[in-house]
């Protein structure tokens, strides 16, 4: 779990055929009309949005290939390469600094093994820090997808991530 | 095309006032397209309706002011209003039109003094005619290096200034989807989709982007440092590839070709191109060319003046003329000569040796079609009109891969069908393109068309959706092919062809439903020993329907070669003279006697197939071949080379070195379409001008003025100062070319049939009544093809062709571009074969036939179904035709291309 991930080694964990047409089957927006919703549902299932899932898309909805990607690279919300499915954001804004969020990003950088802007090698992380998340009187704070984790301290990070990865195993 | 379709969804006219003109249009028209139909130019650089690209609005320098609005308005997108004011020239709009060039120019590198597009740049005009110098704007811009994806285009996205042409192209009118903006910001760009290779993505390398590329971001790698735009020559010609009939535009330095590109809005295709048309030129300056006449001595061709050839092949021909009669001898016409060659080479065979054995390679692709139109509506050609294909309710595509063998009609199919007006049913074996976009793809096995057609037929009559007002009223044979039919239902139909007989019923109902319903057909349909039968089951199916003669209908045969209508048209047929006159019908040949004043054979003469069967019993004994290659092109080209090896004399002309000619006693150096005048005739029966834009090279001569002077040798005297003159003549004895001179074709193109000088030409035949009067019904029972898979040769072979090469290659495959995007042929075969084979993606098979076998690689593909394989006939290495049957429909006397026998095996094991 330790070292650190190699863009080789993600590619290769890419979704198999079978979850990407797990992923198309269960889309609740038609790409013919919501293109962008479903480019959503998919990297919210990935992580990304991983180039056979947007061929299949491609094929079943008859939008040209190239008008998906010129969807996906106009927007900063889409990722092209492999990352980890949860995405944590750390928080840096003024309150969480005062109170130790350089120890709270070393403390999820040494548990998980990599660094900002990086994902875990089983592709179930992905770190990032924001500079507020509004939470100020959680702080130090930390975010993992939808869920706030406050009154960190270095400690109860490694806890935190542990539960997360076992109920989620 | 979505400007057409609005134009055309309004009737109601009217009135604006643009600079203090009152200018009129039909309403929901544009304030840009009513200005310029007014002759006032709105500066633009994303609007380009020429190729029918919509208005976007995104490069803003065609803002106008309009009366009554808060601001100045895009006028490519502004539609007008009645009454409307509109000024399109004001201190004010020039200075926001200076301020989008100059921030354009903020990102753009001044290099016009290398930039190969200066002088034909949009941005560059626009920059003087606003005095834009340089850009209050500029910053620090990032420029990568062009990148080039395939052979031919280049990208230079330092040029590029985002209007979106190249997008609209690609996406809408050409409707590959290959191209998008990519990317956001500075670092926007338009390309493939990201680290995507070209071969993987869906670029088909046509290059219309290039075309419509205002700056010359997108460029031919070819033309790159080829000259400037002021340095080049044009001449606007026909393609010289299949029968679309596109208008190239040649640009010419030094004697050499520098770029093709299409003629916006000119032509039966608007100036869009294929890969074929735009980059498969070389071959015109190809070192291999002939450039001097050859004759065998001792074995060996060896250079030889034109005199000697010329002599030597008159002596001959003369020799062998008096000793076994003018029967033993044959020509060949060529689809890729010009009408007037063709006139002349026919004339040559008829008035001068005396015999009808005169024929050429539409033999091979649409005699079913000429037998079985002409019988059933009394004329053997398409009925309706490329442009017309867009006011289909319904297009029924059967046995024509159009995008890979006509592209750019392939891609007008395509555009109808993503306008949302029509509806596309596609009848194939393979899994082609068109069959992504169609609404029932019908996989039917090779050879069983006319029980598909028929049962299309019977549920149609079953369930009383014929027009029987039409039937009634112009036609005749009904009930004997209504009975004919009786038996042919779908569940019938269903154990035949293998389609099942719901989608046949569903087919059939979304046919007959239709206002107006087209077939579009091609050689899947006509080679076939059953091939006049499948032809007729068409028309029957069409007359049916009640959709022959109106807009948006018809039966449309695609025709395979540049001119092989015009071949056919100008007489070189064994049975017909220019017109399509019978020879066994005395008024007709006396009127061509008394015009060529000799006396002429009355019975008709030997097809290609059968010149060859001859040729191989030794009943014919000279065969003079102009522009063909039957050692590629015809079925069973081992049996091909044995009847022309023992020919007593064979004389071919041609441009190159052809397997064909390296078996000739003389070969003659001819011009290519590019070195010289005429005309073509496209599919759509439009007679187009062909133009020199070259010079032959060496001592190479066009084709009609080598027959003009063998003619004279042989005693019978033709002298003509042009084409022109020879057109004359085609008129005077060509009822259907009756109104066609030179001085029209100078400034339109016009389609037959157009009698006299006055008459427009006719997009749509059989409008009020048949060429034959009634429409007739011909009643066809299904009929198995001649040589099906058995135990011992387990595969059905199909054969024909793909997008990047032409026929026996001899033009294609003497082109870089063409030759690095499609280097070798591969059999298409199943997986489900392949691996029941043991054959692998990309490995060497051999295929073997009861007639021959040749290596090649396969290529593992479920575009065919399980039980058949697929072959172009392009490649000499693997000639697809020493497999191919030589049986012959009976009528047309076509061979049967499409199905043979064949066992494949890993080429290791054999």
């Amino acid at each position: 779990m330790a070292e650190n991930a190699t863009p080789d080694r993600l590619v290769s964990q890419g979704p198999s055929e079978d979850d990407v047409v797990a992923a198309l089957d269960s889309l609740d927006a038609r790409p013919e009309t919501n293109l962008i919703g479903a480019l959503q549902e998919v990297q919210d299932r990935f992580g990304y949005l991983p180039s056979p899932a947007l061929e299949a898309m491609s094929e079943r909805s008859g939008i040209p290939l190239s008008r998906i990607y010129g969807v996906v690279t106009f927007y900063a919300q889409f990722y092209t390469e492999p990352r980890g499915r949860h995405t944590i954001l750390c928080c840096r804004g003024t309150a969480c600094h005062v109170k130790g969020a350089g120890r709270v990003l070393e403390a999820v950088e040494r548990e998980l093994g990599i660094e900002e802007g990086e994902s875990t090698p089983d592709l179930m992380f992905y770190l990032e820090t924001v500079a507020c998340l509004g939470t100020c009187f959680l702080a130090p704070v930390i975010m993992i997808d939808n869920e706030y984790f406050g009154m960190l301290t270095p400690q109860k990070v490694a806890a935190i991530l542990q539960n997360f990865r076992a109920e989620r195993q | 095309m979505k400007e057409a379709t609005k134009t055309r969804s309004t009737g109601e006219q009217v009135s604006v006032t643009i600079d203090g003109r009152e200018v009129t249009v039909p309403a929901g028209t544009s304030v840009l397209d009513a200005a310029l139909s007014a002759g006032i130019d709105i500066p633009h650089l994303c609007y380009l309706p020429e190729l029918g690209l919509p208005a976007t609005g995104s490069c803003r320098l065609c803002l106008v002011e309009v009366e009554g609005e808060k601001g100045p308005v895009a006028s490519c997108v502004h539609p007008i209003a009645p009454g409307m004011v509109v000024r399109t020239d004001s201190d004010e709009l020039r200075e926001y039109r200076r301020t989008v060039i100059d921030l354009l120019l903020s990102d753009h590198p001044h290099d016009c003094l290398t930039c190969e597009q200066a002088g034909a740049c949009d941005l560059q005009k626009y920059a003087y005619l606003l005095n834009v110098k340089d850009s209050e704007y500029r910053g620090e811009s990032v420029w990568p290096d062009p990148v080039q994806d395939g052979p031919a285009i280049t990208y230079d996205k330092s040029k590029c200034i985002l209007c979106g042409r190249c997008v609209e192209v690609c996406q809408n009118v050409q409707v590959t989807g290959a191209i998008d903006f990519m990317s956001r910001g500075f670092e926007a760009r338009v390309g493939l989709p990201p680290a995507m290779p070209r071969e993987e993505s869906v670029c088909v390398e046509c290059g219309n982007c290039i075309d419509v590329c205002p700056t010359g971001a997108l460029a031919y790698v070819g033309a790159q440092g080829a000259g400037r735009q002021w340095e080049l020559d044009r001449v606007t010609t026909v393609c010289p590839y299949c029968g679309c009939g596109c208008l190239l535009e040649i640009s010419t330095r030094d004697g050499s070709i520098v770029d093709i590109k299409g003629a916006p809005g000119a032509g039966p295709t608007r100036g869009l191109l294929c890969v074929k048309g735009r980059f498969g030129f070389d071959f015109i300056g190809h070192e291999e060319r002939l450039t001097q006449p050859l004759i065998r001595r001792d074995g060996e061709l060896a250079p030889a003046t034109w005199d000697e050839a010329l002599d030597f092949i008159a002596s001959r021909l003369s020799a062998i003329k008096e000793k076994h009669g003018a029967d033993a001898i044959g020509g060949l016409a060529s689809a890729k000569c010009t009408n007037e060659e063709n006139y002349l080479m026919q004339k040559f065979v008829r008035a001068v040796i005396g015999t009808n054995n005169i024929d050429h390679c539409a033999r091979l692709c649409h005699a079913s079609t000429v037998a079985g139109l002409a019988r059933a509506f009394g004329s053997g050609a398409m009925t309706n009109s490329v442009d017309d294909l867009a006011e289909a309710d319904v297009m029924f595509v059967i046995g024509s891969n159009t995008t890979e063998c006509h592209p750019v009609i392939g891609a007008a199919i395509k555009r109808a069908v993503m306008s949302g007006r029509t509806r596309l049913i596609v009848a194939d074996p393979r899994a082609i393109e068109l069959t992504e976009v169609a609404e029932l793809h019908l996989r039917h096995k090779p050879g069983t068309d006319v029980a598909l057609i028929n049962a299309l037929a019977h549920v149609i009559l079953e369930e009383g959706l014929a027009d029987e007002e039409f039937i009634r009223e112009r036609t005749e044979g009904f009930e004997e092919f209504r009975k004919a039919v009786a038996a042919n239902t779908a569940a019938f139909a269903e154990k035949i062809t293998g389609v099942p007989a719901e989608a046949i019923a569903e087919a059939a109902r979304l046919h007959a439903s239709a206002p107006a319903a087209s077939i579009i057909y091609s050689m899947g349909i006509t080679q076939h020993t059953t091939g006049t039968d499948n032809v007729f089951a068409l028309a029957n199916l069409a007359m049916l329907t009640g959709n022959i003669g109106k807009p948006g209908a018809g039966v449309n045969p695609l025709r395979g070669h540049n001119n092989v209508q015009g071949a056919c048209d100008m007489g070189a047929l064994p049975d017909v003279y220019p017109g399509y006159q019978k020879v066994v019908v005395e008024a007709a040949r006396s009127k061509f006697e008394q015009a060529w004043g000799v006396s002429l054979p009355a019975s008709p003469g030997l097809t290609v197939v059968e010149m060859m069967h001859a040729a191989a019993e030794g009943e014919l004994k000279a065969l003079y071949i102009m522009g063909e290659n039957p050692m590629l092109s015809d079925p069973d080209v081992n049996q091909v080379e044995e009847a022309l090896k023992k020919l007593e004399f064979l004389a071919v002309q041609d441009i190159f070195l052809t397997e064909t000619a390296q078996l000739a006693d003389v070969v003659l150096p001819a011009a290519a379409f590019a070195e010289k005048d005429g005309a073509f005739t496209n599919t759509e029966r439009r007679v187009q001008r062909v133009r020199q834009a070259l010079d032959p090279p060496g001592e190479a001569r066009s084709d009609w003025s080598i027959i003009c002077d063998l003619a004279a040798r042989m005693g019978y005297e033709m002298s003509y100062a042009g084409p022109a003159v020879i057109q004359d003549e085609i008129a005077g004895v060509t009822p259907i070319y009756g109104g066609i001179t030179y001085a029209r074709l100078d400034v339109e193109s016009l389609q037959w049939p157009c009698p006299d000088r006055d008459h427009p030409g006719t997009s749509i035949l059989h409008r009020e009544k048949f060429t034959r009067g009634l429409g007739k019904f011909h009643p066809v029972e299904f009929i198995p093809a001649k040589e099906l898979p058995d135990e011992e040769y387990p595969l059905l072979l199909s054969t024909g062709r793909i997008l990047e090469h032409f026929h026996t290659g001899t033009m294609s495959r003497h082109s870089e571009v063409l030759d690095k995007l499609v280097s070798v042929g591969a059999i298409e075969i199943s997986p489900a074969d392949a691996e029941r084979l043991g054959i692998e993606d990309g490995k060497h098979v051999t295929v073997t036939s009861r007639r021959g076998h040749i290596e090649i690689a396969a290529r593992v593909t479920d575009r065919v179904a399980p039980g058949v394989v697929f072959l172009a006939f392009h490649f000499k290495e693997a000639p697809a035709n020493r497999l191919t049957i030589a049986a012959l429909d009976p009528v047309a006397k076509i061979p049967e291309f499409k199905v043979c026998a064949v066992k494949i095996a890993p080429a290791a094991a054999q």
